[in-house]
């Protein structure tokens, strides 16, 4: 039941990130980006961690998304005829870094991949424990994430406030 | 899990969601009554007694029309935004606990259909998936007053959710708890047990009505489609059925959100007063009480509709972001204050 519902997440994941990347349209790449991120959620979900799951969909799906596509339909962006051509520059230096990530990725799941993963502890997952966890063991670098996000919406507000009287 | 819990989640699906279907149906014939009554003339009364099959006649109305799609329209969002609209809303009830542990033939079953433990969470962000149905219509249409629809729709949702979350956390802070079915048992007894009356009583309830009208784009809020100047605002360019979805996505919208205004703020089905008797008698009662309290709330969307005037934009936006998001803060840390201090919280 588990695998099932892994494999038809990651199908979705795989296809939705595809169509982001080589979609020509960008509404639609933001669509299929909000998609991505939902059955991202699935995964979360599915390893036992609900809450975050649930925030994954409220905070990136519903809030952030909607802006981004809020942004795009503003400023009405046409569809992408033709491909870039790409630089010189760009055509070495892309594969080469895809082959990098592609390297440390692969050494990094096929030294840690454990054959299978014990059940989560009881309780795991929940807001209570992840409330915990954030205002015991991790408390103060939650509070300087909280800080940085106070600064950098302070930041926001004041460049897009033009005359500060 | 056996396979009688899992026919029990079937049938409980199944109930649920012809309950509210059916409802979808009788708000229509409702919101045109009472408009009808407000201002003072008659609404739909030939079709049936008392007009009350005016909504058969409507749906077989809409499937006779025939289903224009614009030339220009893109077809993939413009053919789905529609059901986008609706499952959302009804995604979203899936949490809401429409009655107590009930025991059918010596099994215990709870009268919820997922019973989980970030069900408010569940709850919200079904409803904050509701938006993309708006923003892909008004977009896909390729039409100048659905893209303005679209978009205004999209800043209003995402101004009016921010008072709307923060109100839900005022009573999950006095709660200690996300999940409904535990929120709605912290509020049994009587009727001052219920998070209208705790932490600063009425504000919190008020500020999520408010929001909740924002959200379901309904007047005083209705910007997304104000016909005096987008003449239908997202939905201009559907017809037929297609145009029926969004209107029965409104609806369901309406009653998920006061769903979860009941469960949150009014007690869910908790009766408020204590009654002689046990069983089957009280439990229907109960049922009956979350069904009475939700359709109160339905009759005041309607009320409100047909008595006040639409906002202007610049209004709605000064309302949300000058008034009520500064005044859902206030409440927040208030009622963070009372639960440090044990006031007024009683669990």
């Amino acid at each position: 039941m588990h695998i099932f519902a892994f494999y038809v997440l990651a199908l979705l994941t795989v296809a939705s990130a595809l169509v982001v990347v080589t979609h020509r349209n960008p509404v639609v790449a933001a669509v299929a980006l909000a998609f991505n991120l939902i059955s991202i959620a699935g995964f979360y979900i599915l390893l036992g961690a609900q809450f975050i799951g649930l925030l994954q969909v409220i905070v990136y799906a519903g809030a952030i998304m909607v802006l981004i596509l809020f942004v795009i339909m503003l400023l009405n962006l046409a569809e992408e005829v033709g491909p870039h051509s790409a630089g010189t520059f760009q055509r070495v230096l892309a594969p080469a870094a895809t082959l990098v990530f592609a390297v440390v990725l692969g050494r990094a799941l096929w030294r840690t991949a454990p054959s299978s993963f014990p059940p989560p502890s009881e309780g795991f997952g929940t807001a209570a424990s992840l409330g915990r966890e954030l205002f015991t063991r991790y408390y103060y670098p939650f509070e300087v994430i909280s800080l940085l996000l106070i600064v950098a919406m302070v930041g926001a507000v004041l460049l897009a406030k033009r005359k500060l009287t | 899990m056996d396979v009688t819990d899992v026919l029990i989640s079937f049938a409980k699906i199944f109930v649920v969601f012809n309950a509210l279907m059916g409802a979808v149906a009788f708000m229509t014939w409702v919101e045109r009554r009472v408009s009808g009554i407000i201002q003072y003339r008659w609404g739909p009364n030939r079709v049936g007694p008392w007009g009350l099959l005016q909504p058969i006649a409507d749906g077989i109305k809409f499937i006779q029309k025939k289903d224009i799609i614009p030339d220009d329209a893109y077809k993939p969002f413009y053919l789905a935004a529609p059901a986008l609209a609706v499952v959302p809303a009804l995604f979203a009830f899936v949490v809401i606990p429409f009655g107590p542990t009930v025991e059918i033939l010596g099994r215990k079953v709870s009268l919820v259909i997922l019973d989980m433990d970030g069900g408010v969470l569940w709850g919200f962000a079904a409803t904050a998936l509701g938006v993309y149905a708006l923003v892909l219509a008004g977009w896909a249409s390729r039409s100048k007053f659905s893209l303005m629809g679209g978009l205004r729709s999209s800043a209003q949702m995402i101004s009016y959710e921010l008072p709307l979350a923060l109100s839900i956390v005022s009573v999950v802070l006095l709660a200690g708890t996300l999940r409904p079915t535990e929120i709605v048992a912290q509020q049994a007894g009587p009727i001052w047990n219920w998070y209208v009356f705790r932490g600063i009583p009425l504000l919190g309830f008020l500020l999520f009505t408010i929001s909740g009208y924002a959200e379901t784009n309904r007047v005083p809020f209705d910007l997304p489609e104000a016909e005096g100047e987008l003449v239908a605002g997202y939905h201009t360019e559907y017809s037929g059925m297609r145009f029926a979805a969004f209107f029965m996505a409104e609806y369901v919208n309406m009653i998920t959100s006061s769903a979860l205004g009941v469960t949150l703020f009014l007690g869910g089905w908790q009766l408020g007063f204590p009654v002689p008797f046990e069983g089957w008698p009280l439990w229907i009662l109960q049922i009956l009480a979350f069904i009475g309290k939700l359709a109160f709330f339905q009759f005041l969307f309607v009320w409100v509709r047909w008595t006040l005037p639409r906002f202007r934009y610049d209004q709605l936006m000064n309302l949300g972001w000058k008034g009520l998001f500064p005044l859902s803060l206030v409440n927040l840390a208030t009622t963070a204050v009372l639960v440090t201090l044990n006031f007024n919280v009683a669990r």
